[in-house]
């Protein structure tokens, strides 16, 4: 029996050894130079694995590095990780950081733990989407959403020229701004509102290729007739693509989206997206680690909202709505 | 010392009364150490880390969860285990929140209510691992899409903000020499201490280790093992209620996304606290330090700038060792 306890203890001894010599492995790169002189700034993002967050990421770790700061990242465990992202605020302020740049999960629930951080002395940015209230962070820097939505609005009108238009929009989720803004401003550029009679099916996808392709295909059995095609993002936008080639419609329906990635980009040049508005998680993230470092230098702090810019990108120019062609979408892209 | 007297009666392997003594300086002491020797490591590595104060934010990260862990632990000692706890938190959170804001009931009522429904989700996990009876994993499994659903349907998917005082109450601190403490965190103990002592002390915790080593054996000597069951799973709702009080007085905010990973996180306080997951064998104490070790890794490499990734790998490191420990220790005991 001692024995057991005996092994027990060293088991347990080994296994804390074993964690801590991968927790230096890990540390030695980050933490270098962390004695007290270099600034601190912590990103927490939505999630770990997103290409969107890991492009946003690289971003402020090349800022980082060249402003000679020291950059914690953090990240919840799924989209909607709300509690997880609180934790690693309180973490990061305990840290000493001077900002916080942060893609909420959850646009309200985190003004709470932001409100703690600011009061605390800590500059907070809100990156790629607002807060509720939005002047729960200091500044925001994120893409136009609505402006996204509006670019391939606008496109879709003039590719459509005038044909009788039937669309269905694959949405985010309900209740998220990023979604409805894009929704929004899809509808503006087209020049309809909501309930639109040439609205024909709606659903939610929350921006995953398999749901985009469910979402495709059931739109499909309730209006056949489709020709174009709105969609959150481009997974949701290459979903509704395969949805669509199974019926043999990928030829002769429009399908417009927003974000940018490489993978989306790619599927622009190869025509199965028509055009994307892309975004820029490099630039947000960089924007924001210059701006906490220059705050934490004696400068001001960032205020407002700084609009981190979008393209539509496109290889088949509609109508006079400005766009680039892939070539520049590719160099531009993430992911 | 304990161990030596056991020893003499190997064939009764490990439902012996002197069990409770000896699951005293078994199971809890390798997770014991493990936390220590995470905490020295982290002292050395973080300027930060060896405060009152970021302590008291450890224990405030860790109580939700812990709490759960709490009626995870209950349940794995009867060697069932419970995977609809979070989202059994997330819909008593959003109930308690939603009925307090919208002003249909008095909060201290709604906080009730939300008490309630916590506990009758857990009599029905009970009722159908007991009465059909069907395993564990699975009742839970659709009640985890149930309560799930529940939550998203009820809250149309919304955030409730604007709560009253009530909910968030246990959010708020007292002082403890220099340290803010918020009185979730010493509910939270409270509710530890409790449960070591109700499972260490009573008859109905004796009970619950008996039905977890042998049901049949627990059935002959006399005790009522589907009612015992029963309680069980309703006492473990009661306490993820409770978290979900916790939860909601963190955050702020009632949020129906909350609690995803929730059931799983306290599978691994319980397997890290020492507690096995085949039933009879564990202290709910461990448990309490299972919880705190992902909770200081989670802090103390934040602390040093290790991207939170290495937080899961090293979690998932060892959960694998702690049950590798509970697997050498049975073959020794046989």
């Amino acid at each position: 029996m001692s024995f057991s306890v005996r092994a027990t203890g060293a088991l347990a001894a080994c296994a804390v050894l074993a964690t801590v010599s991968l927790a230096g492995c890990g540390g030695d790169g980050a933490a270098k130079g962390g004695g007290s002189a270099a600034i601190k700034v912590g990103l927490i993002t939505k999630t770990e694995t997103n290409p969107f967050f890991v492009k946003m990421k690289e971003g402020a770790v090349a800022a980082a590095k060249a402003e000679g700061a020291e950059l914690t990242t953090a990240a919840g465990k799924f989209d909607g990780d709300n509690a997880g992202q609180i934790t690693a605020i309180e973490n990061m302020v305990a840290a000493g950081v001077k900002g916080i740049l942060i893609t909420p999960s959850d646009s309200k629930a985190i003004v709470p733990a932001l409100q703690k951080a600011r009061s605390a002395g800590v500059m907070v940015i809100a990156l790629d989407s607002p807060t509720e209230p939005q002047d729960a962070t200091d500044a925001l820097f994120a893409t136009d959403n609505l402006k996204a939505g509006e670019l391939i609005g606008q496109y879709a009108k003039a590719a459509m020229a005038g044909k009788p238009a039937k669309i269905a929009t694959l949405d985010l989720a309900p209740g998220v701004a990023v979604g409805r803004l894009r929704h929004d401003g899809f509808l503006k550029g087209y020049g309809i509102t909501e309930g639109d009679p040439s609205v024909v099916c709606s659903q939610d996808t929350g921006g995953d290729q398999a749901k985009g392709q469910t979402a495709m295909e059931n739109c499909l059995q309730k209006a056949p007739d489709v020709n174009v095609v709105y969609t959150i993002n481009e997974p949701a936008a290459l979903g509704a693509y395969t949805a669509l080639k199974a019926k043999g419609r990928e030829k002769d329906v429009l399908i417009v989206s927003v974000d940018g990635g490489c993978t989306g980009t790619k599927a622009v040049q190869s025509g199965q997206i028509a055009a994307t508005s892309q975004q820029y998680p490099l630039k947000m993230a960089e924007q924001g680690v210059k701006a906490v470092v220059a705050h934490a230098k004696g400068g001001a702090k960032a205020s407002g909202y700084t609009d981190t810019g979008v393209t539509l990108i496109t290889d088949k120019p509609a109508g006079g709505v400005e766009a680039k062609d892939t070539a520049f979408g590719l160099q531009n892209c993430w992911g | 010392m304990t161990m030596t007297v056991t020893a003499p009666s190997p064939e009764a392997s490990v439902s012996e009364p002197p069990l409770g003594r000896r699951l005293l300086s078994t199971p809890t002491v390798g997770p014991l150490a493990a936390l220590l020797l995470a905490c020295v490591f982290f002292s050395f590595n973080s300027e930060q880390f060896l405060s009152g104060g970021n302590f008291s934010l450890i224990i405030q990260q860790v109580m939700v969860v812990g709490t759960l862990a709490i009626g995870q632990t209950l349940i794995i000692l009867t060697a069932g285990i419970d995977l609809s706890n979070g989202a059994i938190m997330a819909f008593g959170g959003i109930l308690m929140a939603r009925l307090a804001v919208d002003g249909t009931v008095p909060p201290l009522v709604a906080i009730a209510l939300g008490l309630l429904v916590c506990a009758a989700f857990g009599a029905v996990n009970g009722l159908l691992v007991t009465a059909i009876p069907l395993p564990p994993f699975i009742v839970t499994l659709g009640m985890l899409n149930i309560a799930f659903a529940l939550t998203h349907i009820y809250s149309q998917d919304q955030t409730v903000t604007g709560l009253p005082r009530e909910l968030t109450f246990l959010g708020e601190t007292f002082r403890v020499g220099g340290t803010s403490v918020t009185y979730g965190s010493a509910v939270t103990i409270a509710l530890f201490l409790f449960f070591t002592y109700l499972l260490g002390q009573t008859a109905w915790g004796r009970h619950v280790y008996a039905l977890g080593n042998s049901p049949e054996v627990a059935r002959l000597t006399g005790i009522r093992t589907t009612r015992l069951t029963v309680g069980v799973y309703t006492v473990a709702g009661l306490v993820y209620g409770i978290a979900a009080l916790l939860l909601v007085s963190r955050t702020g905010v009632g949020d129906p996304q909350a609690g995803q990973t929730d059931n799983l996180d306290s599978i691994t306080a319980v397997v890290l606290g020492g507690t096995s997951l085949f039933g009879g064998r564990g202290l709910v104490i461990g448990t309490l330090v299972g919880a705190l070790i992902v909770g200081v890794f989670r802090n103390g490499l934040q602390l040093m700038g290790v991207p939170s990734i290495y937080q899961t790998l090293i979690t998932g490191v060892l959960v694998i060792l702690a049950v590798t420990v509970d697997q050498i220790s049975r073959r020794r005991n046989r």
